[in-house]
């Protein structure tokens, strides 16, 4: 076996442990792969799987469960923050994260992702904005952008009467109960590192029970979008970077302490 | 324990609590809301779970969580927000996880009243969420039976891994009555195998709870095993109450308030020697369709008294097919009987007031175009 010959000290690139080894159902060049290794990154470093509690929502991220090596529930379409709720008061020293994607979250779920972080509920929301619908087949979204033509939106989004995309974490942010709220990206290297960082840091919240924090991720959808997974990331860059700024926008005094 | 004086709302707050209910979750509406309101003083004091959600849709969505780590949960609601539940009680069933709902009903449909029903019937009984499911529905007439039952809802929708009902109307949830309380029983420490908890490290291999089966032969399995159980409730858990039955000739049915009145009409008539008696089923699901069909091989007649435009009259008339008259008397939209109007009615039948003809609905609303 090849596999025998590779000494530990040589190996620079595995699975982590938090991630089933299975082929995903996303598509090809899809970046929910790369957010799901992250945040099994991160998971394993802080040495939190036996802890962690998932909450699955509705969309293409509906089977996250078969992907991560730990305990699982699965929301209704945009109630995985009040199913969240309703764990963690019942076991308050459990990880309790949630993984939404932009319908789920910012549509369908936008009463109960505010209150949970109004009410500053000690968990987790993992936000994949792809700017459309993925698992119905590239309807549009809360997040579509301005002329972006999607298959409910032909002729580009049109503004006059499909009002304008929703800033999610400028949103969240205005919540006092919300300590920790970001945008990341995940178009390049250097901003999947920021990324992780970012998850690292939510969960380190939650782990000091500093109450609500979202992380949200930029993320692309080659095959709704009807490009290229490189084309898609360029796009990304381009047209979304620029209507969802990258940043910090809500870092509540107590997070700014916490050193990674 | 001695007997108090106790509000219905109240007192299954309180009983619930003493169950060992470890989280409530709900959200404020009329006819209900004191229950809510006990559980907020209560809960904290005993260091468990409350939370005010921000709607029906989160509160049942709450349950559904901790729920799933198998704790002792539940909500409570009227009418309208139950409606708004019913997403959440599907998800539940579908993903066999034990809570318990309170629907103290109002009148319908739409905003409806804040004045007792029984209009939630059929949405509970019947279903009111998507795909084939039963819930255990459990119907109190007093406020004692309404402690009794909240308790025994715990224990059977943890038994069966299914919701179990406490279906009772606004008037049960407001008025006062001498009530024993159950002692209070330890809160559970441990949690079932099947639990999303966390691995914690006692196992090896995580629990994914889900609704969701792509493939339809997996999903028909499902439902079938969902229905395997439901035989098992059907065989073990029919409840019913029986006055005056032993030489009964004629049968009123009611349940919770509308069977409560209809008890006192049943007195009366005896009273004036009418040999009439009364069933009151205290689990409207499963319903006592074979008590009912046997009842028909001796008796000359039935009616079915409710709170609604008759909803559980239908599931008297499968249960008798045909085999004796069934008539019915309804009062609707928030309005409760007097015991004098089923005397009346009771009167009616049994001076010949009978047929086999026609449905017992059309021939009510005929009388009641007749009164207005």
């Amino acid at each position: 076996m090849v596999m025998e010959q590779i000494l530990p000290e040589e190996i620079v690139y595995q699975r982590p442990e938090s991630l089933v080894e299975v082929s995903t159902h996303y598509c090809p060049g899809c970046t929910h792969g790369v957010a799901h290794r992250l945040i099994a990154e991160v998971i394993d470093e802080m040495g939190i799987r036996d802890r962690m509690i998932g909450v699955a929502s509705v969309g293409c991220s509906v089977f996250a469960y078969n992907y991560f090596d730990f305990d699982w529930v699965q929301a209704p379409h945009g109630r995985a923050p009040a199913m969240a709720t309703g764990i963690k008061r019942v076991l308050p020293d459990r990880f309790v994260v949630t993984y939404q994607g932009d319908g789920d979250m910012a549509s369908i779920g936008m009463a109960e992702v505010v209150h949970a972080a109004a009410r500053g509920e000690n968990i987790t929301v993992f936000f994949i904005n792809n700017a459309n619908y993925g698992m119905t087949g590239g309807q549009m979204a809360p997040t579509t952008l301005p002329g972006q033509r999607t298959t409910s939106s032909p002729g580009g989004r049109d503004v006059e009467t499909a009002g304008y995309p929703i800033r999610a974490a400028e949103l969240l942010a205005t919540l006092e109960g919300a300590s920790y709220v970001v945008r990341r990206s995940l178009h390049d290297p250097k901003n999947i590192r920021l990324a992780k960082k970012a998850i690292r840091t939510a969960l380190e919240v939650q782990a000091q029970g500093m109450g609500f924090s979202m992380v949200e991720l930029l993320s692309i959808c080659p095959t709704n979008w009807g490009m290229t997974p490189v084309d898609s990331l360029h796009w990304l860059e381009e047209h979304m970077v620029p209507y969802y700024p990258l940043g910090d926008y809500k870092v509540a005094p107590m997070v700014a302490q916490i050193r990674i | 324990m001695a007997r108090e004086l106790l509000k219905g709302n109240e007192a299954i707050a309180e009983a619930a609590i003493r169950a060992g209910l470890q989280a409530y979750f709900g959200y404020p509406i009329t006819p209900q809301t004191e229950l809510l309101e006990w559980m907020s003083k209560r809960m904290p004091e005993l260091g468990r779970a409350f939370v005010q959600a921000e709607s029906e849709l989160a509160a049942i969505n709450m349950v559904y969580g901790a729920a799933c780590t198998g704790a002792r949960v539940m909500t409570s609601s009227s009418s309208p927000g139950i409606s708004l539940m019913m997403e959440g009680i599907s998800y539940i069933i579908g993903t066999e996880v034990p809570a318990v709902l309170v629907d103290v009903m109002r009148g319908g449909p739409g905003l409806g009243n804040i004045a007792p029903a029984q209009s939630d019937y059929n949405q509970i009984v019947h279903g009111g969420g998507h795909g084939d499911y039963h819930l255990i529905v459990l119907a109190p007439a007093s406020v004692q039976e309404a402690v009794d039952l909240t308790v025994l809802a715990f224990d059977l929708a943890e038994k069966y891994r299914t919701v179990a009902v406490v279906l009772l109307d606004g008037s049960l949830g407001q008025m006062m009555e001498p009530a024993e309380l159950p002692p209070m029983r330890p809160v559970k420490t441990t949690f079932p195998e099947w639990a999303a908890t966390g691995m914690m490290g006692k196992r090896e291999k995580r629990n994914i709870l889900t609704s969701i089966y792509l493939n339809p032969p997996d999903e028909e399995q499902t439902n079938l095993r969902l229905l395997r159980r439901w035989q098992e409730v059907e065989a073990s858990e029919i409840r019913f109450k029986e006055y005056f039955m032993d030489d009964a000739r004629y049968v009123v049915v009611g349940f919770g308030s509308a069977g409560r009145v209809a008890l006192s009409a049943v007195r009366a008539a005896r009273a004036e020697g009418i040999p009439v008696g009364l069933l009151r089923p205290v689990t409207l699901s499963p319903f006592p369709y074979e008590h009912i069909r046997k009842l028909a091989q001796r008796v000359e007649g039935f009616l079915v008294v409710e709170m609604n435009a008759g909803q559980m009259l239908e599931d008297v008339r499968l249960a008798v097919a045909g085999q004796k008259p069934v008539e019915f008397y309804g009062r609707l939209g928030g309005v409760m009987p007097f015991p004098d109007e089923i005397l009346s009615e009771i009167q009616r039948i049994a001076s010949g007031g009978l047929t086999l003809e026609g449905h017992p609905r059309e021939r009510w609303l005929q009388r009641m175009n007749g009164k207005n």
